[in-house]
């Protein structure tokens, strides 16, 4: 038996892998939302199985739970399907209803029983060491441990069974059609996973947390890399990572540990959308001001050349008169010159500007690709 | 959007409330404001400076401001004063804990809300619908929008302490939606809507009440949920009920040719060859 911040950890960590999975699907899918969604629906499953049941622990409050968030999928796509409210209106009226229903439910009906608000939105992750899975005489660990795992692995047996499936109907849903692929049945199934997952990870984090773990990852991991093996890799690596952040921040500090994972998933999302290598906000930056450069070099030995041997070449060509011709910032015209002549294309002749030999044929090659030729204007 | 907005508004409350330790209302409402509106700005900006396309980025903003709202809230329980306990009543609202005073401010907010709408009715209607030619005939679209979500992140600040974060989406979705059941115009749906919302706001207060032990905004947000499941059903033209009537009929109906429907075509037709 391991200490309990360690099976928190354990928990916490097979929570964020097993939703980082039908997450990154969901992303791609653009049905980020419709998960928000089924985690706020499926309280109604859960309230209205257990005042039937009365039994906290009975599967039947998991299968009613992850049953109406299915139905809340199937119901969002009817609604939307007969055209009369849009996509986010059907979601904006199913979920809310449905989290009304169910916390009407647990106001009315459950009274005292350990069910409360506080532990709907926010799980109850710091009490997993005290639930714990019994078999015989032997204490096999934090019943969430299992749960989780049992999901983390039907979640990613069914990813890799279905591979090529998912992945035809995630991103070309018509010819995953003409493929036989059923991409409804995927879809259903994918809604099913999600269903599932939310549910079971409802215990431990609540439903604000759930959205987090399903959403943060992928969106951060999209950032990251264009391929979706590695996508699905790095969003469990996020997901691991908020989770443990998260846990270590909050036992730091004593904060809410649903919180704290959902503030670390934000940070990583920051930390990626400004410096991710190709797709960060930095790196976009850079390479927009690496291009304005280009341009301005080229531009430079084509204004040169073009006026190369003609009677205005002293005034056009004149180092001090450029910025006026090019309209540049006498700075920025230095700097495109400075690298320019490091470049080989252009070098100095006393206050006269020379292109190249170098210079030349990368005017040509410019001016080629664009169908023209250097003219006198 | 809204959604993301109201969620978004519960750490600029906490916040609010950590930083200068009072449980003022104009105070919250700033804070919820500001954290609802920085929500907002966030989501275009992730959508037009990344691929997170806008469903992500909802979420995102939606899931990590309100976790972050939730951390400031540990902190805050932390504090000796009793004055943090009412902070809660924002998640779930607690209508019926407002001061007399708290509904002057808001009944004053809501007039001045509404009068700003029926000032620049044109404007906004022009911005909601073609955006483009509203920029075309030399409106300040900017301005105009950053003024609408504005008008929308006050209302939620205003809304949250009788619904609360988690349910502020279904008065501002549902009305609307059920309101454009009924009418093809925006006028109408407007007013509607408006008056939707009141139905609902009134009639889930008065069952919270008669009924024991029901939480006010819960059921108001059912209320509101019910008159738009309502309208989708049986709102004329658009309901969903009266939309089976006719494919039936359709179904059913005998196959005219042409020339029955049209005798005169017949006469235009040359005859059978001899």
């Amino acid at each position: 038996m391991l200490a309990p911040p360690f099976e928190i950890m354990l928990v916490a960590a097979l929570t964020g892998a097993a939703c980082a999975l039908p997450g990154v699907f969901l992303f791609l899918r653009r049905m980020a939302l419709v998960g928000d969604a089924i985690s706020h629906a499926i309280l109604f499953g859960i309230v209205g199985a257990f005042l039937i049941v009365r039994d906290l622990r009975s599967p039947w409050l998991i299968i009613g739970a992850a049953g109406t968030g299915v139905l809340t999928a199937v119901a969002v796509d009817v609604l939307r399907q007969t055209g009369r409210v849009k996509e986010d209106a059907a979601l904006g009226l199913m979920f809310t209803a449905l989290f009304s229903l169910g916390v009407v439910g647990i106001a009315r009906g459950v009274g005292n029983i350990h069910l409360d608000l506080d532990a709907v939105l926010l799980g109850e992750l710091a009490f997993a060491p005290f639930d714990r899975m019994i078999w015989g005489e032997w204490d096999l660990g934090p019943r969430g441990a299992w749960v989780m795992g049992g999901l983390l692995l039907l979640n990613l047996v069914l990813i890799l069974a279905l591979y090529k499936e998912f992945t035809l109907s995630t991103f070309d849903p018509d010819l995953a059609a003409i493929f036989g692929f059923r991409p409804a049945a995927l879809h259903y199934l994918l809604m099913g996973m999600t269903a599932l997952t939310v549910v079971a990870a409802f215990d431990v984090a609540g439903v604000v947390l759930v959205v987090a773990l399903l959403v943060v990852p992928p969106a951060t991991a999209a950032l990251l890399t264009d391929r979706l093996p590695s996508m699905l890799g790095l969003s469990v690596l996020l997901g691991l990572a908020m989770a443990l952040g998260g846990y270590g921040l909050a036992y730091a500090l004593d904060l809410s540990i649903a919180g704290s994972m959902a503030t670390v998933g934000g940070v990583l999302f920051a930390l990626a959308f400004l410096g991710a290598p190709a797709h960060g906000l930095i790196a976009q930056a850079r390479q927009a001001a690496r291009q304005r450069e280009r341009l301005a070099q080229q531009m430079l030995i084509i204004h040169l050349l073009s006026h190369e041997g003609t009677e205005a070449e002293r005034e056009e060509n004149c180092v001090e008169t450029l910025p006026q011709h090019l309209r540049w910032a006498p700075a920025f015209a230095e700097q495109v010159i400075q690298r320019a002549e490091r470049a080989g294309w252009v070098m100095r002749e006393g206050d006269l500007l020379r292109v190249t030999e170098t210079g030349r044929r990368v005017a040509e090659e410019v001016l080629g690709a664009h169908g023209g030729t250097i003219s006198s204007p | 959007m809204g959604d993301a907005m109201s969620h978004a508004a519960l750490p600029g409350i906490v916040l609010a409330f950590l930083l200068t330790g009072s449980r003022d209302l104009p105070l919250l409402l700033a804070g919820a404001s500001l954290s609802a509106w920085l929500g907002a700005l966030l989501v275009v900006f992730i959508i037009r400076h990344s691929r997170i396309r806008p469903d992500a980025a909802l979420g995102l903003v939606l899931s990590v401001f309100f976790g972050f709202g939730m951390v400031l809230l540990t902190v805050a329980q932390r504090r000796p004063t009793a004055a943090q306990a009412g902070l809660e009543r924002f998640l779930f609202g607690q209508a019926a804990m407002m001061l007399r005073r708290d509904v002057e401010g808001i009944a004053l907010a809501a007039a001045l809300i509404l009068l700003l709408i029926v000032l620049l009715w044109k404007e906004f209607k022009v911005l909601a619908f073609d955006p483009a030619f509203a920029a075309a005939i030399g409106l300040p679209v900017m301005a105009l929008d950053v003024l609408l979500t504005t008008l929308i992140v006050l209302t939620i600040a205003l809304g949250l302490q009788a619904m609360g974060v988690v349910l502020m989406s279904a008065v501002l979705v549902a009305p609307a939606a059920a309101a454009r059941q009924w009418t093809n115009r925006l006028e109408p749906m407007v007013i509607l809507a408006g008056g939707f919302g009141a139905l609902s706001g009134i009639l889930g207060t008065l069952l919270s009440s008669w009924i024991g032990r029901l939480p006010t905004g819960p059921v108001i947000a059912l209320c509101a949920s019910g008159i738009a499941l309502f309208s989708l059903g049986f709102a004329p033209h658009r309901g969903l009920v009266w939309a089976w009537k006719p494919l039936r009929y359709v179904k059913t109906r005998k196959v005219i040719s042409p020339f029955e429907r049209n005798p005169q075509l017949k006469d235009g037709t040359p005859g059978p060859l001899p």
